[in-house]
C-alpha cells in the first residue's frame, strides 16, 4: 500500500471503532448532535463505497461553523464536560469529511483514545470499563491495518490488538497501583460534574410533596463487623432539623461542632457497633451512621446533635469506619438547646395547639404526653402513603385533622409539632432507615428509597430518645422496606417471596452488587491514601511522590527494555517452541520404530521416513520443512507456527 | 522466503544481479554441474562442493593418485565458469618469481618493469602443489590469502574471482614436502575424488575423446551472475539454532579424544562459509544443518588428524565423528 492511499475498508473499520467509542456518550448527549454525528459518519461511508470526491473546502468550513454555533447555543460555553465533549463528538464527526490519508486516520484515531478517556467523566462503572478494553481494541486493531502491507482479516488485527491490550494490562496494574496520586485531583474536574446527584436536604416541606421519588439508587453500603442490627434498630442519622415556620424543617442557626471528639458527651448503656460505610458522592457534608456514633473518621467531625460531618462536600465514593451505641442517656439540655427544641412559629396550626395544650393539663409527665400522641397516630384513621395529598393552608392541622394521609415527613414533622406545642422539647431527625441485607458480600445496602424522618423529644432521666411515628401508623415500614414496583395507593412492603427464580435473580443482582462494591471499594477508591498505605506496607515507610514519580519512571525504562529484549529474540523463542513440537512429532514416529537419530537433520530424517512408510511421506515432508523454516529461516512467519502445530496434531503413524 | 516483488523497477537502477532471486541462483549452479557433468563423469558431488568453495571465496585442494582426474575437473570448472585459466605444474626446483613474476630491467625505458607470473588468472591450477619447496608453497599461499602478491615492496592486487585449485598426491609417494597443517588450513576444502565407478569408468573408457570437448566446452554462466553469487553468500540466513549446532561441532572436535587438535576458529568460519555456499546452491535463503553435514568431510577433513591411539582410523571414519553430533 503507497503512504498515501486509504482502503475503503479502513474507512468502513474506523467508522464502526468510533461509533463504538462515541454510543456511551448518546444518552447524555443532545439527540441532534448524535444525529449529525451519525449523517456525517454515513456521508463518509458512502463516500469511500462509491469513490466519490470529499466535500469541499468551503462546504467544510460552512458545516463547521454551524456546529460550533449549535454547541455553543445550546451550552452558552465550549468548556466544561457536556460542552467539551459535545463539541469533541462534532469536530471528530467533522475531521471524518476531510479523512484522505492514513495520516488522518491516525489523527481520528487517536481522537478516539481521547473519547473513551471522556466516557469515564460521566461513569467508572466495571461494565463501562471491560467495555472501554473492547473499544481500545477496535481503535488499536485499526493502527494495526494502517501499517500492514497486506490487508488481513478483521479477526487477525483484533487478535493482535487484543494480545496488545493483554500485554499492556501488568503495566497498567502498575502504572494505577503506583502512579503518584495526588490528593485531590490533579487538575479540576468540570465544574457541572457533579450535576444530578441526588439524596437528601436540609431542609423538609412534607406538604408541599405529592409524590415522593423512590429512587433505587443506592446511597451506601455497610458492613458490620459483628452481626447487623435488628429491623427496628437501622435508624441511619443524617441532618437533624430545629427550625419550623410550621410547614417547612430547616437545620436551623449553625450547630456548634466539636472537633475532635474529646471524650463521649452521652452516657453508653451497651457496647457499641463496629461498622464501616461506603458511602456513594452526593456532593452534601453529611456521613451516615446509627444512632449515636462514638467515634469520628479522619476529616469528619460530630456535631452536637450527633451527626457526622465531613469537613469537605462527598464528591468521592469514602470508606470510613464508625462505632455507635445502639443504647445511650445523653445529658440535660442547655438552656439555648431547649429554646430551640421548643421553637414553634408564633401563630398558626390551632387546632393541634389546642389538643397538645389539653395533652399538657391531662397528662402526669412527658412520657404520657408522648404515648398520647401516638395513641392518636394509631386509633385514628391515618394511612402511609407514598402520594399524599397536598395541604393547602395549615400544614399541621389539615393533616392531623382532615386529611391523615402521608409519609414519614408528615408524621414526623407532626408529631414534633405537637411535643413542642405541649412543651415537650423535640426535633425531626432525616436518614434512612433500614437496608436491605446483600447475602452475597454480607452487608447492608441502603437506597435513596430507603429515606427516612424520624422524632426525637427530650426527656427527663432518658435524654433524647428516638420517637418514629411512623411505625405507630405503619409498622411494616420500620421492619421491611418500601417496594417501589408499589406505585399505586396503597404501599406495598417488600414480602420474601419464595419462588425460586426470585430467589435466584435475587442471589444474581446480590452477586452483582457485591462485585460493585468489591470494585468501587478496589478500584475506584485507591486514592493517595490507599497507595500511601500499599507503598509503606512494600516498603516500611511513605514516600514522596517525587522519588515514586523517578521509581516509576524508571521501572517504565526497565519494562520498555526487556520488551525490546524480548522482542529481539522472538526468533528463538519461536524457534524453541517449533523444536518442542519438532520433538513431539518425532516421539510419534519413535513409537512406530522410526525414531529419529540425534544428528539427523530434518529433511534426511522426512527422506527416511518416506522411504520407509511412503503413507507419511507427505506429511513428513511438510512437517520437517515447517520446522526447517521456523527454525533456520529469517523472519519465521507466526503462521508456520500455527500450520506446524496442526499439522503435528493431527500427525497419526 | 522469496524476495519482495518490485513492480516495474526503472531499469536503469538495477542490474540482473540485482533481481537475482535464490531460484535463480539454483538455477544457474545447476547449469554449471550439468555442463561440467558431461566432462568429470559420475562425480557431481565433488564438483558441487568444488563450486560451493569457489562461491564461498575458498580455495581448494584435490589430494589423490595421479590419474583420477584432478587437472580435468579443475579445467573444466574454469572452462563451465568462463574464467581465465592457467595451469602450474609445481616442481622441486620452482622458485617463486616463477609463480608471481619478477621484475625485470628494461633496457629501453631503463627501468624495471614488472612481468606478471602465471598466478595473475582467476583460476590457477597449482599442480603437485607439494612436489615444490616449502618456501614455494608458501608464496602461493600468501598469494591466495591476500589476494594481492607483493613484488620488491610493490603489491599488485589478483583478478577477481580468483580461485586457486591445489592437487597434491598423497604425502607417502617419493620426493614431495608435505604441506604442513597451517598451510592446509588455507584451503577451505580438500576433496578426495577417488576412483570412478564402473559404470563412469566404462564410458570414459569407451567414449570420445574428452579433451576434445573440454576445449570446446562454452560457459554456463555469466561473471556478473557468479559474481553476484559469491556476493550472495555471507548474506545467507543462518539461524540462531544454527549457530547453535555449529558450536556444538567446534566444541566436540575440541573435546573429543579422537582428535589430536580441535577444530580453530577460522574453520568454524570457513564451516560457516561452505555451508552457506551449499545452501545457495540448492537454492534455500537459509542454512540448515543438513548442509552443515554434507559440507563437514571436506571443509574440517585436512584440518583434523587422528590422536595417536587412533591413528589408524580412516578420515571418513574420523568425519563420522563430527557429524553423528547430535543437532541441538
Amino acid at each position: 500500500m503507497s503512504p498515501d492511499e486509504l482502503r475503503p475498508a479502513t474507512v468502513t473499520r474506523l467508522l464502526l471503532a468510533l461509533s463504538l467509542v462515541a454510543a456511551p456518550h448518546v444518552v447524555h448527549l443532545p439527540l441532534w448532535l448524535s444525529i449529525v454525528a451519525v449523517v456525517l459518519g454515513l456521508w463518509r461511508w458512502l463516500v469511500a463505497r462509491t469513490a466519490r470526491p470529499l466535500p469541499g473546502t468551503l462546504l467544510r468550513v460552512v458545516l463547521t461553523s454551524v456546529v460550533l454555533l449549535a454547541v455553543y447555543s445550546r451550552y452558552g460555553t465550549l468548556f466544561g464536560r457536556e460542552a467539551g465533549v459535545s463539541l469533541l463528538i462534532a469536530m471528530l464527526a467533522l475531521k471524518l469529511l476531510e479523512l484522505k490519508t492514513p495520516r488522518d486516520v491516525y489523527v481520528a484515531v487517536f481522537l478516539g483514545y481521547f473519547l473513551i478517556v471522556t466516557n469515564f467523566l460521566y461513569s467508572q462503572s466495571a461494565f463501562l470499563a471491560a467495555y472501554m478494553f473492547l473499544v481500545v481494541m477496535a481503535l488499536t486493531a485499526l493502527l494495526i491495518d494502517l501499517n500492514r502491507h497486506q490487508p488481513a482479516t478483521v479477526g487477525e488485527d483484533l487478535r493482535v490488538a487484543g494480545r496488545l491490550v493483554v500485554l499492556a494490562v501488568p503495566l497498567m496494574i502498575a502504572l494505577f497501583m503506583l502512579f503518584p496520586r495526588v490528593a485531590g485531583p490533579l487538575w479540576g474536574l468540570p465544574k457541572d460534574a457533579h450535576g444530578g446527584l441526588s439524596g437528601l436536604s436540609d431542609e423538609m416541606t412534607p406538604g408541599r410533596i405529592s409524590q415522593l421519588g423512590q429512587s433505587n439508587a443506592i446511597v451506601f453500603r455497610a458492613s458490620f463487623d459483628g452481626p447487623f442490627p435488628q429491623p427496628q434498630q437501622r435508624y441511619w442519622r443524617g441532618p437533624v432539623l430545629w427550625q419550623t415556620d410550621g410547614e417547612r424543617w430547616q437545620a436551623g442557626t449553625a450547630t456548634e461542632h466539636r472537633s475532635p471528639l474529646t471524650g463521649l458527651n452521652y452516657e453508653t448503656l451497651s457496647e457499641p457497633l463496629q461498622y464501616s460505610i461506603i458511602l456513594e458522592p452526593h456532593n452534601r457534608l453529611w456521613l451516615y451512621a446509627l444512632d449515636l456514633p462514638a467515634s469520628v473518621p479522619p476529616q469528619a467531625r460530630l456535631t452536637a446533635d450527633f451527626q457526622l460531618h465531613a469537613t469537605r462536600p462527598v464528591r468521592e465514593r469514602w470508606l470510613y469506619s464508625v462505632a455507635s451505641h445502639p443504647d445511650y442517656r445523653t445529658p440535660p439540655l442547655s438552656d439555648e438547646e431547649r429554646k430551640r427544641a421548643l421553637q414553634l412559629p408564633p401563630e398558626g396550626s390551632p387546632r393541634a395547639r389546642a389538643m397538645a395544650s389539653r395533652w399538657r393539663l391531662e397528662s402526669p409527665n412527658d412520657v404520657a404526653i408522648v404515648q398520647r400522641a401516638l395513641q392518636r397516630f394509631r386509633n385514628e384513621p391515618f394511612v402511609y402513603t407514598l402520594q399524599p395529598p397536598l395541604t393547602e393552608n395549615d400544614f399541621v392541622d389539615e393533616f392531623i385533622f382532615t386529611t391523615r394521609r402521608g409519609f414519614c415527613g408528615h408524621y414526623a414533622a407532626s408529631f414534633v409539632f405537637l411535643m413542642r406545642a405541649a412543651g415537650v422539647p423535640a426535633r425531626v431527625v432525616t436518614g434512612y432507615q433500614g437496608g436491605e441485607v446483600n447475602p452475597v458480600g454480607n452487608y447492608l445496602i441502603v437506597r435513596q428509597r430507603d429515606a427516612h424522618a424520624w422524632a426525637e423529644v427530650w426527656l427527663p432521666g432518658q435524654g433524647w430518645t428516638r420517637i418514629d411515628p411512623t411505625a405507630a401508623v405503619a409498622p411494616e415500614r420500620v421492619e421491611m422496606s418500601i417496594d417501589t414496583s408499589a406505585l399505586g395507593e396503597q404501599v406495598r412492603f417488600h414480602m420474601p417471596n419464595q419462588a425460586w427464580l426470585r430467589q435466584s435473580w435475587q442471589t444474581l443482582s446480590y452477586g452483582w452488587d457485591t462485585f460493585n462494591n468489591a470494585w468501587n471499594q478496589w478500584v475506584l477508591a485507591y486514592g493517595p491514601d490507599r497507595q500511601a498505605s500499599l507503598l509503606s506496607w512494600l516498603q516500611g515507610s511513605a514516600l514522596p511522590w517525587q522519588v515514586l514519580a523517578t521509581l516509576l519512571l524508571a521501572a517504565v525504562f526497565a519494562l520498555l527494555l526487556t520488551l525490546i529484549l524480548l522482542w529481539l529474540h522472538r526468533e528463538r523463542r519461536d524457534s524453541d517452541a517449533a523444536t518442542r513440537l519438532y520433538s513431539r512429532y518425532c516421539r510419534k514416529l519413535a513409537h512406530r520404530g522410526l525414531g529419529r537419530a540425534p544428528h539427523e537433520g530434518p529433511t534426511a530424517y522426512a527422506k527416511r521416513v518416506a522411504l520407509a512408510r511412503p503413507d507419511l511421506a507427505l506429511a513428513s515432508a511438510q512437517i520437517s520443512r515447517l520446522y526447517s523454516a521456523l527454525r533456520y529461516a529469517p523472519y519465521p512467519a507466526p503462521v508456520w507456527l500455527a500450520r506446524l502445530r496442526y499439522a503435528v496434531r493431527h500427525f497419526r503413524p | 522466503m522469496s524476495a519482495p516483488k518490485l513492480p516495474n523497477p526503472p531499469a536503469a537502477t538495477y542490474n540482473d544481479s540485482a533481481v537475482l532471486t535464490p531460484q535463480d541462483l539454483k538455477l544457474a549452479c545447476e547449469q554449471v554441474i550439468a555442463a561440467a557433468g558431461q566432462i568429470v563423469l559420475g562425480k557431481d558431488v565433488e564438483l558441487r562442493l568444488a563450486l560451493a568453495c569457489l562461491l564461498a571465496r575458498g580455495h581448494l585442494l584435490i589430494e589423490d593418485l595421479p590419474g583420477v582426474g584432478k587437472t580435468t575437473l579443475a579445467h573444466v570448472l574454469a572452462k563451465t565458469l568462463g574464467l581465465e585459466f592457467r595451469r602450474l605444474q609445481f616442481t622441486s626446483d620452482l622458485l617463486p618469481a616463477d609463480i608471481l613474476g619478477a621484475s625485470v630491467y628494461d633496457r629501453a625505458n631503463a627501468s624495471f618493469t614488472f612481468h606478471p607470473g602465471p598466478i595473475f588468472t582467476q583460476v590457477v591450477l597449482a599442480d603437485e602443489v607439494n612436489r615444490a619447496t616449502p618456501k614455494t608453497q608458501s608464496a602461493l599461499l600468501e598469494a591466495m590469502e591476500e589476494n594481492q602478491v607483493t613484488v620488491e615492496g610493490e603489491t599488485y592486487t589478483l583478478p577477481t574471482p580468483f580461485f586457486v585449485i591445489a592437487t597434491q598426491n598423497p604425502s607417502h609417494q617419493v620426493g614431495t614436502f608435505a604441506l604442513p597443517e597451517s598451510q592446509l588450513d588455507r584451503f577451505l576444502m580438500r576433496l578426495h575424488l577417488g576412483y570412478p565407478d564402473a559404470k563412469a569408468e566404462r564410458a570414459l573408457l569407451t567414449g570420445s575423446d574428452r579433451r576434445e570437448a573440454l576445449r570446446e566446452l562454452p560457459p554456463a554462466i555469466s561473471l556478473t551472475t557468479l559474481l553476484s553469487a559469491q556476493s550472495k553468500v555471507p548474506q545467507v540466513h543462518v539461524s540462531d539454532a544454527l549457530v547453535d549446532y555449529l558450536q556444538t561441532l567446534l566444541l566436540h572436535s575440541r573435546q573429543s579424544p579422537y582428535f589430536r587438535h580441535g577444530l580453530s576458529p577460522r574453520a568454524g568460519l570457513g564451516l560457516l562459509r561452505a555451508a552457506q555456499a551449499w545452501a545457495l546452491i540448492a537454492g534455500r535463503g537459509h542454512v540448515v544443518p543438513e548442509d552443515v553435514q554434507e559440507i563437514l568431510p571436506a571443509v574440517a577433513g585436512h584440518r583434523l588428524q587422528a590422536a595417536a591411539e587412533h591413528g589408524d582410523l580412516p578420515t571418513a571414519a574420523l568425519m563420522e565423528q563430527l557429524t553423528t553430533v547430535p543437532i541441538p
